[in-house]
């Protein structure tokens, strides 16, 4: 079998690569925004060239409470990830669950801005121009939110049964980042949707 | 020794039955394997669409010809374009970063090969989505169709009203579904480059074969994540009566072409980065040379994929955009020329002086040169926005384009093939059988696409199922057809060359090349494990290291 081995100098070297999750999640990151621009695009070169009612100005109304709630996740889940590293399984489970909550009110909030638009307003996806990109932008968003909620839960139970420790920080930044990643998107379609858009 | 552990390999595997190993390729994480499977689904898929493409060029052979109806001729290019680049050339190149890329860099595998088996897998359903619109299409009652709208699908072509059905649909979400695979392998190829090189494998160390697929891969997501919004946009056009295309409601037909061609143009090149990856790693080792201008090459592959992210409304200059846009487009467009020619500059550097060996890897790397720089000028023609006014939408553009995808791509990648079946399966490609591969194909090229540029100079528009006699078109279209016979022909002188070498080739060994990148340092095929003790690297020829010790590359780098 020696041959097949490589028979190449063996010194050994000092040598440290990244984290291949946190490369690939920054990947996914990247191919995500390249997603949400077009979205985004979209959202902003139709602005104001819906040809019938309802228009933004009208029926927005801006989600402050619900937009602080998913900020301030971000802070939970990265003292919760701080937490673990330390060790802390108790602090890092609470926080966590912190950060589903806030998740969950987030979406709970775009749920309940959405059956307004709806019922009171007749807006839809198929009413107008406003209609078809608003419901696609928050929708696309309120669909990374939910899925990061799904990953969120599973590392909650997984915690429950004592399975997430120290060991598995890394791991665990690696959702955290995708959280973030999800935060900020927010951040942009608010301003694109509530400030510039109105 | 090394034929020993051969030796147990195949034992182990011809021995189960066919059952249990097709499951084991069906449930295999192994990234030699699944580039393998990349390699095959691409091979089916090419001849799909190769047989796509002759019934068009009998359908054109003859003025007024009836070969097939117009509607058939419409679902024809339609299928052709889009296997042809989405099933055929991503694939294929996939596969063969899928095989080499954690070879080259001494990895034991990609950084997530259960990942990578789900791209694959995708890749594959992809495929067969678009092509279950053939009996699909139409929903359950009545014959299918295929999607018919021209590979971009330009709207309003695609809204409900000129497309009832499901058949733009399967296409859409055929798209959709085989582009989250190509992310899938494209976050894998970065992670496995960044995270997975071994010890003294720096990033200025790397083959530049690890390298150019690092860029392909970055532009993987710039390009298809614009690419899977727009057909998510389509979808909710379609299903939920959105508004985006839909130009009675205010949307723009526009806007499709840009989000459509910010995918579109860049996608050139995730496809003709790879095809130069091959090429540097081709014509050194043919050369006797080390390649020259290593760092010159990274810098212009990473000016490549730069530029060419703003290049994409040179395919809408008739649309009528305003003189700034046109201006911006022409020169951005112009621009790429000149880190492509300096590729071509480092390549002709590399090959000169040095010993070269005419093998038919290299043969195809030295028509590629040829005819790569040939579609790069008619591309410059094109470039220029009056120019591209007269001839936009001619058969001239059909034949620029494929003579990029053909006269490069395909021509770099069947070098590859040549140069690393050897390894993939331990056996030689026939020399004989591959030299008359080459020449026929070269041939059958040439008189295809050459002529083609003529027609269209002549006002022959593209994607018409028939044209009128005494417009100077009929014998040109006659020898178009002739050569893509030939083209045929030579591609199954090279499916016999694969099988027929599978069984009787020469024993390849490890090294048949003495080439001078880690995967030839282990056996061929290599074994599951890649290598069985981490290399160390200390020079980007580890291997002319090892043979040299005299002499490393290490004491100059």
């Amino acid at each position: 079998m020696s041959a097949i081995t490589t028979p190449l100098p063996q010194t050994p070297v000092a040598w440290k690569l990244p984290y291949r999750g946190r490369v690939g999640m920054t990947c996914l990151i990247f191919a995500e925004s390249a997603i949400f621009t077009i979205f985004v695009v979209a959202y902003l070169f139709y602005v104001g060239k819906s040809l019938s009612g309802p228009t933004p100005g009208e029926v927005l109304e801006t989600p402050i409470f619900f937009t602080i709630c998913l900020l301030s996740s971000s802070l939970t889940i990265h003292l919760a990830g701080k937490f673990l590293e330390r060790g802390r399984r108790g602090a890092f489970l609470l926080l966590w669950l912190f950060t589903i909550v806030l998740g969950a009110l987030f979406l709970y909030g775009t749920g309940k801005e959405w059956y307004r638009l709806i019922y009171e307003h007749g807006l839809t996806i198929s009413t107008n121009l406003f209609g078809t990109t608003y419901y696609s932008l928050v929708g696309l968003h309120a669909t990374h939110v939910t899925a990061g909620l799904v990953m969120l839960s599973i590392v909650f139970l997984f915690g429950l049964a004592g399975r997430v420790g120290p060991e598995q920080s890394a791991r665990v930044d690696v959702l955290s980042l995708y959280w973030h990643f999800v935060d900020a998107v927010w951040v942009v379609v608010f301003t694109v949707v509530y400030v510039l858009g109105r | 020794m090394s034929s020993d552990a051969m030796a147990i390999q195949t034992a182990e595997t011809s021995g189960q039955p066919w059952v249990q190993r097709l499951h084991e390729w069906v449930t295999t994480v192994d990234h030699k394997r699944l580039g393998i499977l990349y390699i095959l689904l691409a091979l089916l898929f090419l001849v799909i669409g190769g047989i796509e493409a002759t019934v068009m060029r009998i359908q054109l052979m003859w003025p007024h010809n009836d070969f097939v109806s117009p509607r058939v001729f419409n679902r024809m290019f339609t299928m052709h374009g889009t296997t042809m680049i989405f099933f055929v050339a991503m694939p294929i190149l996939f596969g063969f970063a899928n095989y080499l890329v954690p070879l080259m860099i001494g990895a034991r595998d990609m950084a997530f090969p259960r990942l990578n088996a789900f791209s694959f897998w995708l890749s594959a359903f992809g495929g067969l989505l678009l092509y279950f619109s053939f009996v699909g299409g139409n929903g359950l009652y009545g014959a299918g169709t295929a999607p018919d709208v021209g590979w971009w699908a330009y709207a309003p072509l695609t809204s409900r009203a000129f497309s009832p059905g499901h058949s733009s649909d399967y296409w859409t979400i055929a798209l959709i579904v085989s582009g989250f695979g190509s992310m899938g392998t494209a976050i894998n190829i970065i992670a496995t480059i960044i995270s997975m090189r071994c010890p003294g494998m720096t990033l200025g160390r790397m083959p530049l074969f690890a390298w150019l697929n690092l860029t392909m891969a970055g532009m993987v997501f710039l390009v298809i994540g614009p690419l899977t919004a727009a057909q998510l946009m389509l979808c909710v056009d379609r299903y939920l009566g959105g508004h985006f295309f839909d130009t009675q409601a205010g949307g723009s037909a526009t806007l499709w072409m840009h989000f459509f061609w910010i995918f579109g143009h860049p996608e050139v090149y995730v496809l003709v980065i790879p095809a130069f990856a091959f090429l540097s790693e081709i014509i050194p080792v043919f050369s006797r040379k080390p390649i020259f201008g290593y760092p010159v090459m990274v810098g212009a592959t990473m000016c490549i994929g730069f530029v060419s992210m703003s290049v994409w409304a040179h395919h809408m200059f008739t649309i009528g955009m305003n003189s700034y846009a046109n201006s911006f487009f022409a020169i951005t467009t112009m621009v790429v020329g000149i880190p492509t020619g300096i590729k071509i500059f480092n390549w002709l550097g590399t090959m000169w002086g040095g010993r070269i060996l005419l093998k038919t890897p290299m043969l195809f790397c030295i028509g590629f040169l040829f005819q790569f720089l040939l579609a790069g000028l008619t591309g410059i023609m094109l470039s220029a926005a009056p120019f591209n006014w007269q001839l936009s939408g001619s058969y001239f553009v059909v034949a620029h384009f494929h003579y990029v995808i053909v006269g490069g791509i395909l021509f770099a990648l069947f070098g590859a093939f040549y140069y690393w079946y050897p390894k993939m399966t331990g056996r030689m490609l026939n020399e004989t059988l591959g030299k008359l591969h080459f020449w026929l194909f070269l041939i059958g090229f040439h008189l295809c696409f050459d002529l083609m540029h003529i027609p269209g100079l002549l006002g022959m528009p593209r994607r018409i199922y028939t044209y009128e006699p005494g417009r100077g078109w009929e014998t040109l279209n006659f020898l178009v057809t002739i050569g893509a016979f030939v083209q045929g022909i030579a591609i199954l002188v090279f499916v016999a060359n694969l099988i027929i070498s599978y069984f009787k080739g020469a024993k390849a060994g490890n090294d048949p090349w003495d080439a001078w990148t880690l995967e030839w340092s282990v056996s061929s095929p290599p074994p599951a494990y890649n290598f069985a003790s981490v290399p160390t690297v200390a020079s980007r020829r580890p291997l002319w290291d090892l043979k040299h010790p005299e002499d490393p590359d290490s004491r100059y780098e």
